[in-house]
């Protein structure tokens, strides 16, 4: 049992890797006023960026940063639009996606070696080992938090310093009041535009390492739907986070965990298909928000950032 | 000299029908880019493309095959988008509806006339679709539950219970293994009139017309418009927001639904792995590079249709992925939506050095 | 003398344009040490924008501003704060889910990485005693009234160092009991050496604050006064550029029978506090009530809970004689209650749809717009011309979109439908808000207008001299509650300025007219 036990949180915590960076980032992207639904387009194409990158170079840093970079130009294309050009920011996003997809399904169909028919899918290349760490990873249940890749630990310090610097510093606070009040905000001087792109892009930035994670990591490799909705997820898993990066890890652990169980289950052969059992996270997702949402509905005081989807200009009169 | 943007004194109209025309040429610019990276010859591909989808009647026919659903689910998103609920569940609901019109198509022939099965299909289709755009419609106006995710999850939950059935209960005996029903009976086919090309068409372009009467020409058109451009105020105004909502997307599921229908009755005569090919996704492209206007709507369906058949045909001819369309297709929504800017604000330039003007002012009141 | 002192602010040849408008045509201004300047003028005359220049929000187009005879360039609200201008805005520059310390240091570059919030409210602490600004540092922004907000505003510039307060209609939301402590406070402040430039419509406030005053008027300079020199007549001919008619002409009323009454209503505001507690209320045909009472006393929810658009939890409300208590705002409306709502732009208009549109968005559901089941173009047209016409709404065509209109012609929209909508009770809310004199006489005369007709006016507003000259009855609101009521020919701007910080009219009237005076209650 304690072995079951172990395995299903290790899996948890590696199925939860990619949905923690990815909804820091969209948190830090709401917090500041813009609503970016491209995750899902974005984190593909990071994946598939970080895998060809493996694949090509050997090197994990260069595939890590490259998606990262992949992430941050995609941000960038959604701050343009729904910021410089005020767009409508859930059709900008949507379109994020679906340009996304379409375009991280183009490379892994172009960037593979010639033999495979420059198919990346099915190929391998060098991926993220899960490293023990001495003397912690022994110890029964809770050492499985102590055997996972690198990418992994590095979540467990981006959770407190995420929050830390959202509500203990000065730009923190700076974030929150732009994403609350624009108008106010700018009257006191803080250049709305500039923080907008700053933390569209920096949210973009996270989210491409959560793609690498998928890709070098979690499911080594490039499928074409590698993602299965976790772009989507992630939308539903800020809004379970009340925008507060703390809590971002509570609801990696809840969807990480369905993942986990539902891959344990597979495993042991159930009688249950498999496509029922996969409807799982997506039925919760929709439960979650339900739930919170009625919940927000009692305490106002924990609903959204004033200002989330809507643009800002100051001489509009 | 510095660019700002300014108000126009009223919205152009010039702007709103070059801005989605100009959006497809700088689309098809930049997959140039695309192309050229990878070695190819952007003339010779778009060209290839034209020719896949446009070039004969039996091409032709096969985009009009794409741009059936294409139009129904296009014209579901734009009625929900009409009312800014933010419908991306088109996918979801079509997938549906197909499933509703196997059940129908497979298990009620023994107890229904032959001539009733076809309407029994597409009437239970259409509310299979209603159904599943309903469930996040009254979600939203009951406990004001974000439409987005639902719809999208929704999607997911469809495509699944799909895959369940034809891979598992519903699943062909006969079929040597093949992820699909039996074939339905032939009083369950919708009749096609060219190649593959289906009488779904001309439902698809009454009903296109229909919704444009319905949109400019009637009480219920000028209440959604009014929803969708301020809720607040067409609830003052005495409209009743929360059961239009509910009704626009109990249509705009329908009409899905509608599209999944005639892919499982004309297509397919099966419900079959590949009922799910994005048509639901494209349909919001479809929705918002017409402007919301289901006329301009019947029309761009087929432009996405054609960039689905010709990169097709570009991957048969010219070995290049045909997600080369849908790369064509996400690009095109990015200047589109720059652009939307320009119909209502224009650019305008002003000096940093205005002061200057101050200046000579000065000197002249000294 | 006072042209030995030097100006700290002068202000030269400021020109702001907005497409289609000037907002401010050569204006020059000079402010001294130590002095209240008076910025009058009518809605849309340019007040603000002039003032949104020099906080460093607009650029102007033309022009120069020096600061103790320095020429300085302020491109943003922090070259502005940097040269010691600080702005209190009409609608409250502060974040709603802060605190009070977080909005103060907000923006500040030379707060540390990491602020110690501690020191900083121990700062705060100190100034508020200083100039008697009664704030709690640690409390949210949502958690205070309005008048606390107006202080952490005040607060937040002198903690930022301005020399210069800008305060754009600061007295719109306050009691007159609290206007004065906001003088108080100004004069500490002038004092000090500190300077004041005050945004305002209203010539009591003039004469009662400032030192000197400058007249806009369509974007220009019209005059400069020392305040001390000038009378409100004066300022108000000189503000329209004619005699300005403070009472509206009109009969006596001649009430019939009771058309609204509403009857012991409970009602919650958004948040879920008790905004109507067991308020009454009658208005018969052929007059106007008028409801008196400082913004968010509980005006919004009544006249909401009669339009059917904020439900009731006690009580009744009835229309011609029928209970019509939570029913739909669709019922209400086709019961004959028309409804000016209080936010136009928000709840009274669709700004993305035309002003033709706009005008039958009452009509659409009768004939002759709809016609064999069909909207008709060409009715909705050519009834949208004849209210044009009849209405004066200054619009380039019938197919403009309304959001393009100015605010009195948005209004004109509104009146225009709900006038001819009209079935007996017309429900209007602050519906002179923020429009120049012309409109304002419009919307008024309407009024008056419909109650000759006999229909029922319900007329909320913040304006006293509005509820003086136009309504016959007053009712004054103080947290949801009825205070009382006046008869508009005898109240006094005094008693109504007491019972609107909650003293019941018993009080009211000894108070104001002495014990043995307590007549007809």
């Amino acid at each position: 049992m304690i072995p079951l036990i172990t395995s299903i949180i290790a899996i948890t915590l590696s199925a939860g890797t990619s949905l923690v960076y990815a909804t820091i980032g969209e948190i830090y992207t709401e917090r500041s006023g813009i609503l970016n639904l491209g995750i899902e387009g974005m984190m593909l194409m990071s994946a598939v960026t970080a895998f060809a990158t493996a694949f090509h170079t050997g090197s994990l840093l260069l595939a890590v940063l490259l998606a990262m970079l992949v992430g941050m130009l995609l941000a960038l294309i959604h701050a343009f639009l729904s910021i410089t050009m005020r767009a409508n920011q859930v059709v900008s996003g949507l379109s994020i996606t679906l340009f996304g997809t379409g375009l991280a399904s183009f490379l892994g169909q172009r960037l593979g070696p010639e033999s495979n028919g420059f198919n990346l899918s099915g190929m391998s290349a060098v991926k993220f080992n899960r490293l023990q760490i001495e003397g912690l990873g022994d110890i029964p249940l809770l050492g499985a938090v102590f055997n996972q890749d690198p990418l992994t630990y590095l979540v467990y310090l981006l959770i407190p310093v995420a929050w830390y610097f959202m509500y203990k510093t000065k730009f923190g606070l700076n974030l929150r009041s732009v994403g609350e009040n624009p108008q106010t905000s700018d009257a006191m001087g803080l250049n709305v535009t500039k923080i907008r792109y700053l933390y569209t892009i920096f949210g973009g930035m996270l989210v491409g390492i959560g793609g690498a994670h998928l890709s070098l990591a979690y499911t080594p490799g490039w499928t074409e739907n590698i993602t299965g909705g976790r772009g989507w997820i992630v939308i539903a898993l800020v809004i379970f986070s009340m925008w507060n990066p703390s809590r971002a890890i509570l609801g990696a652990i809840l969807f990480g965990g369905i993942n986990a169980v539902q891959f344990r289950l597979q495993a042991s052969g159930t009688d249950i298909p498999s496509a029922y059992l996969n409807m799982a996270p997506y039925v919760a997702t929709i439960l979650v928000l339900v739930l919170v949402t009625v919940w927000e509905s009692h305490n106002r005081k924990v609903g959204p950032p004033a200002a989330l989807g809507t643009s800002y200009m100051r001489e509009d009169k | 000299m510095q660019l700002v943007f300014e108000k126009r004194k009223a919205v152009s109209r010039r702007a709103i029908v070059l801005v989605p025309i100009l959006s497809f040429i700088v689309s098809l610019i930049l997959t140039g880019f695309l192309l050229l990276a990878f070695k190819a010859n952007p003339f010779r591909t778009y060209m290839a493309m034209f020719i896949g989808a446009f070039g004969s009647w039996s091409n032709f026919t096969e985009t009009l095959v794409k741009a059936t659903p294409l139009m129904l689910t296009g014209l579901g998103v734009t009625i929900a988008f009409k009312l800014r609920f933010w419908n991306i569940g088109a996918e979801g609901q079509l997938v549906f509806g197909g499933v509703a019109a196997a059940w129908v198509a497979l298990f009620w022939s023994p107890f229904l006339p032959a001539w009733s099965l076809l309407p029994m299909v597409m009437l239970v289709g259409m509310m299979a679709g209603a159904v599943w755009a309903g469930i996040p419609a009254l979600l939203k106006t009951r406990l004001n539950v974000d439409e987005t995710l639902v719809t999208l999850m929704m999607n997911y939950i469809a495509i699944l219970f799909a895959e369940g059935l034809y891979y598992g209960a519903w699943r062909d005996p006969e079929g040597y293994g093949f992820p699909g029903t039996k074939l339905f009976p032939e009083a369950a086919w919708l009749p096609r009139f060219s190649g593959r090309a289906h009488v779904g068409l001309f439902i698809a372009i009454g009903i296109g017309l229909l919704l444009w009467v319905a949109m400019n020409r009637t009480k219920w058109g000028f209440e959604l418009n009014m929803i969708g451009k301020n809720k607040k105020a067409a609830r003052c105004l005495g409209v009743n927001v929360k059961r239009n909502i509910l009704v626009a997307l109990l249509i705009s599921g329908a009409l899905s639904g509608l599209a999944g229908v005639s892919e499982v009755t004309a297509i397919s005569h099966r419900l079959q792995q590949g009922l799910t090919m994005g048509y639901g996704y494209t349909a919001i492209i479809v929705a918002w590079l017409s402007q919301l206007n289901p006329i301009a709507g019947l029309f761009v369906a087929i432009l996405m249709a054609g960039l689905l058949v010709g990169g097709d045909q570009v991957q048969m001819m010219m070995g290049l992925p045909a997600a080369m369309g849908l790369v064509l297709q996400g690009m095109i929504l990015f200047p589109m939506l720059a652009g939307s800017l320009f119909t209502e604000y224009r650019i305008k330039r002003i000096d940093p050095r205005n002061s200057r003007a101050a200046e000579s002012n000065e000197e002249l009141s000294v | 003398m006072e042209t030995e002192k030097k100006p700290i602010l002068e202000m030269r040849g400021i020109t702001k344009r907005f497409p289609g408008v000037v907002a401010n045509d050569h204006v020059d201004l000079e402010l001294f040490p130590g002095e209240v300047l008076a910025l009058l003028g009518e809605n849309g005359a340019g007040k603000s924008s002039l003032m949104n220049v020099l906080a460093g929000l607009y650029r102007p187009d033309e022009g120069a501003i020096f600061i103790r005879g320095e020429k300085v360039q302020i491109d943003s609200p922090r070259d502005a704060r940097n040269l010691g201008i600080g702005m209190v805005h009409q609608n409250f520059m502060v974040v709603d889910t802060m605190t009070v310390a977080e909005n103060i240091i907000l923006g500040l570059t030379e707060v540390s990485m990491i602020p110690d919030m501690g020191k900083i409210s121990d700062r705060i602490r100190e100034i508020s005693s200083h100039y008697n600004l009664k704030v709690d540092p640690s409390a949210y922004i949502w958690q205070l009234g309005v008048g606390e907000q107006q202080r952490v505003e005040i607060l937040k510039q002198i903690y930022r160092g301005a020399e210069i307060l800008i305060l754009d209609e600061p007295t719109a939301v306050l009691t007159p009991q609290e206007s004065e402590e906001l003088n108080n406070i100004l004069r500490q402040m002038t004092s000090e050496g500190k300077a004041a430039i005050f945004i305002t419509h209203k010539m009591e406030e003039v004469i009662a604050f400032s030192d000197w005053v400058r007249v806009l008027q369509h974007g220009k300079l019209v005059t400069v006064k020392r305040t001390s020199e000038t009378n409100p007549q004066e300022l108000a001919r000189l503000m329209v550029g004619r005699e300005v008619l403070f009472r509206i002409d009109k009969a006596p009323a001649e009430p019939k029978d009771v058309i609204l009454e509403v009857e012991n209503v409970d009602a919650n505001d958004e948040k879920g506090m008790p905004a109507l507690k067991g308020f009454s209320l009658q208005v018969r045909q052929g007059e106007i009530v008028g409801i008196a009472g400082v913004a968010g006393n509980g005006q919004r929810e009544l006249t909401e809970v009669i339009t059917g658009l904020h439900p009731v939890l006690n009580g009744s409300i009835k229309i011609n004689g029928k209970d019509m208590t939570n029913r739909s705002p669709l019922a209400i409306i086709r019961s004959g209650v028309s409804h000016i709502p209080s936010d136009r732009i928000a709840m009274g208009v669709v700004g993305d749809m035309s002003v033709a549109n706009n005008l039958v968005m009452k009509g659409y559901r009768r004939k002759p717009i709809t016609h064999g089941g069909l909207l008709d173009p060409r009715r909705i047209l050519d009834f949208a011309r004849r209210m044009i016409d009849s209405f004066k709404i200054a619009t380039p065509t019938p197919d403009t979109h309304v959001k393009f209109l100015s605010g009195g012609n948005i209004q004109k929209t509104i009146l225009a439908r709900e006038i001819d909508s009209c079935g007996g009770v017309l429900v209007a809310a602050y519906p002179s808000r923020g429009l120049d004199v012309g409109a304002t006489e419009a919307v008024r005369n309407e009024m008056v207008r419909q109650r000759d007709k006999g229909s029922g006016v319900l007329l909320v507003s913040e304006d006293l001299d509005e509820l003086l000259s136009v309504a016959d009855r007053i009712v004054v609101m103080f947290e949801g509650q009825s205070m009382g009521e006046l008869s508009s020919a005898d109240a006094e701007v005094e008693m109504l300025g007491l019972m609107m910080s909650g003293v019941s009219k018993k009080k009211a009237e000894k108070e104001y007219y002495g014990s043995d005076h307590a007549t007809g209650v």
